[in-house]
């Protein structure tokens, strides 16, 4: 049985003129994902693939809700609970320890107050019985496992203090902190250079080897799809217009939209 | 147009740390390279939007660093910049019609209606016709957006564009489209383009030649088809491999580069890449290597890089293509 699975979501805000009712900006958007699977969730801006990806999660910016559908997490013992039904003590204790987010923007994931040692470790700490210490040298082993350099040294450094790189890895850290099958990027690489985005898949790609982590990919380069994602899942709209397996999409999407996609790329013919 | 040696300090910081560079009248130069590397700080240069330090930028044979203010407003028409962010750059206040009509009230002797036409012209040349010249900013697309900075830049009928990162914010099924229009307007109207991109797609879909940028220094240049496939200086080398390619079957061993751009404020002694650099050896860190020319594919002297070990480093494909 799949890891998580969504079925018919649909995300809806209230139309602006009272009495109207609720536009729908996502519909009937149904997608899985297996454990240690990687999966691209591709479209582009207003596809939806962003809030679909935050619904999980029970993140849908208010006066936006979901509407209808389910989403599915399998558990431990076998069987699955629907996020959406979930009371929030429940879902806090989902978050983080079962399925875990990253953003595209480093910057607004952090406490700009806070060290990014602290911060860390007050993300093992909610979801672990630890102590302090232990939480601190948690948050080191965390840095490391993600490259993050010397580790140690700059546990008290402040988020501003980090490039952009260094950011997206203490996000990842800290996304990581709490154990969790799933991890949703969202766009993690598309404010980087391009080097940097190399490194940063790669860490991913590690991270799904070493752990086992399942990755919910949010993206609109098809390149990046190309390089990580096992299945890819095309939104537009809305709507989900086609999945398929990587390879496949690549060699005959069935989907026009994912037809126009593909052709549209600027691609690099050069490169051997 | 030419460069000649820039520094500019600011403190102890070198952006730009001796840059030479060349662009001929119709050619598509692309100066390509990442955050830091100082290529944005360049183009400013170029139009003198930033006082260099030190050096000249000669324009037309005119170094534009020595004229005064009115002398330099004059000889502007001549050269534009489209900007990176289409939100921006454009005054939200301003009708489109009214955004591209108003180089022309500096640079020509239009009257009102003349402009207006004009403006017309412009914006039906980069695909905006009929209506949309009468809307706000806000009511445009990212795409079309974009499209009304270009509309602007061509207004005084210039020689030059300066192009910041024209399509990285457009998405990726628009950016196709904003490419082809300026590789079209370059072509009908003979313009000269200075490129600035970190998007090595747009580089190859528009430009003759490639100069790659490393911490405030040129390391690399040549024709763009030949310096994409047979990269000299192993920045060049990893910068090409880390490009995610869209095809799955050929997802290949990339060169990962370790660690991230050294901070301006304390570079590197020697080559300023050594630290990263897969095959650096020790001469690197001693000497700065200067950029030299190297021979290109036909033997002409068209290409170069600023490496003591040019061509050493061999592109992932290749290694595999060996193998099998």
């Amino acid at each position: 049985m799949a890891l998580l699975e969504i079925r018919d979501l649909e995300i809806a805000f209230p139309a602006r003129d009272a009495g109207e009712g609720w536009l729908p900006v996502v519909r009937g958007a149904s997608l899985s994902v297996g454990r240690g699977e990687v999966v691209g969730l591709v479209g582009e801006s207003g596809s939806g693939k962003t809030l679909t990806a935050l619904a999980v999660l029970g993140l849908v910016p208010p006066p936006g809700r979901v509407t209808a559908g389910a989403i599915r997490l399998s558990e431990e013992g076998g069987g699955a609970a629907d996020l959406l039904a979930l009371p929030p003590g429940a879902l806090r204790r989902v978050r983080g320890a079962r399925i875990a987010m990253v953003f595209q923007e480093p910057a607004t994931a952090f406490n700009p107050v806070y060290s990014i040692g602290f911060q860390i470790a007050e993300a093992a700490r909610a979801h672990r019985r630890i102590s302090r210490g232990e939480a601190r040298r948690e948050a080191a082993r965390l840095l490391d496992r993600v490259a993050f350099p010397e580790a140690r040294r700059r546990l008290d450094d402040y988020p501003h203090q980090l490039s952009g790189g260094q950011r997206q890895r203490a996000m990842i850290a800290m996304a990581l902190a709490g154990r969790p099958d799933l991890l949703l990027a969202d766009e993690p690489t598309t404010a980087l250079d391009v080097t940097l985005q190399a490194q940063i898949l790669e860490l991913l790609d590690e991270l799904r080897r070493d752990l086992g982590l399942a990755v919910l990919l949010i993206t609109h380069d098809l390149g990046v799809v190309a390089e990580t994602c096992d299945r890819v899942v095309v939104m537009r709209e809305g709507r989900v217009v086609e999945t398929a397996e990587v390879e496949e999409l690549f060699r005959a999407p069935a989907h026009p939209y994912t037809r126009e996609l593909l052709a549209a790329l600027p691609r690099l013919e050069a490169v051997p | 147009m030419r460069r000649g040696l820039l520094q500019r300090r600011r403190g102890t910081v070198r952006a730009l740390d001796g840059v030479d560079l060349k662009v001929a009248r119709g050619e598509c130069l692309a100066l390509v390279g990442e955050s830091g590397s100082g290529k944005t700080t360049l183009g400013r240069c170029a139009l003198r939007l930033l006082e260099p330090t030190a050096g000249r930028v000669l324009f037309a044979g005119e170094d534009l660093l020595a004229l005064p203010a009115g002398a330099l407003r004059a000889r502007r028409r001549r050269f534009q910049m489209v900007f990176q962010d289409p939100y921006g750059s454009l005054d939200p206040r301003q009708r489109v019609e009214s955004i591209v009509a108003e180089p022309l009230a500096i640079h020509t002797d239009l009257g009102r209606a003349g402009r207006r036409e004009r403006a017309r012209e412009l914006l039906a040349m980069v695909g905006l016709g009929g209506e949309l010249a009468r809307r706000f900013p806000h009511e445009l697309s990212g795409g079309q957006r974009q499209r009304v900075g270009i509309a602007r830049a061509l207004a005084p009928a210039p020689e030059l564009l300066v192009a910041d990162e024209p399509v990285s914010s457009l998405d990726v099924s628009v950016r196709g489209q904003v490419l082809s229009l300026l590789a079209g307007l370059r072509e009908r109207l003979g313009l000269a383009l200075l490129l600035i991109s970190h998007d090595l797609a747009a580089v190859e879909r528009l430009a003759d030649r490639v100069a790659v940028m490393y911490l405030g220094r040129v390391v690399e240049t040549g024709p763009t088809r030949e310096l994409m496939t047979r990269p000299l200086h192993p920045y060049t080398v990893s910068l090409l491999s880390a490009v995610p390619v869209a095809d799955p079957r050929r997802r290949r061993r990339r060169i990962v580069l370790a660690g991230e751009p050294p901070s301006p404020l304390a570079p590197p002694s020697g080559c300023p890449f050594h630290p990263r650099c897969p095959i650096a050896r020790p001469r690197c860190a001693a000497e700065r290597p200067p950029l030299a020319p190297a021979p290109g594919a036909d033997g002409e002297w068209e290409r170069a890089v600023a490496c003591f070990y040019p061509g050493e480093l061999a592109a992932p494909g290749k290694m595999r293509q060996e193998a099998s």
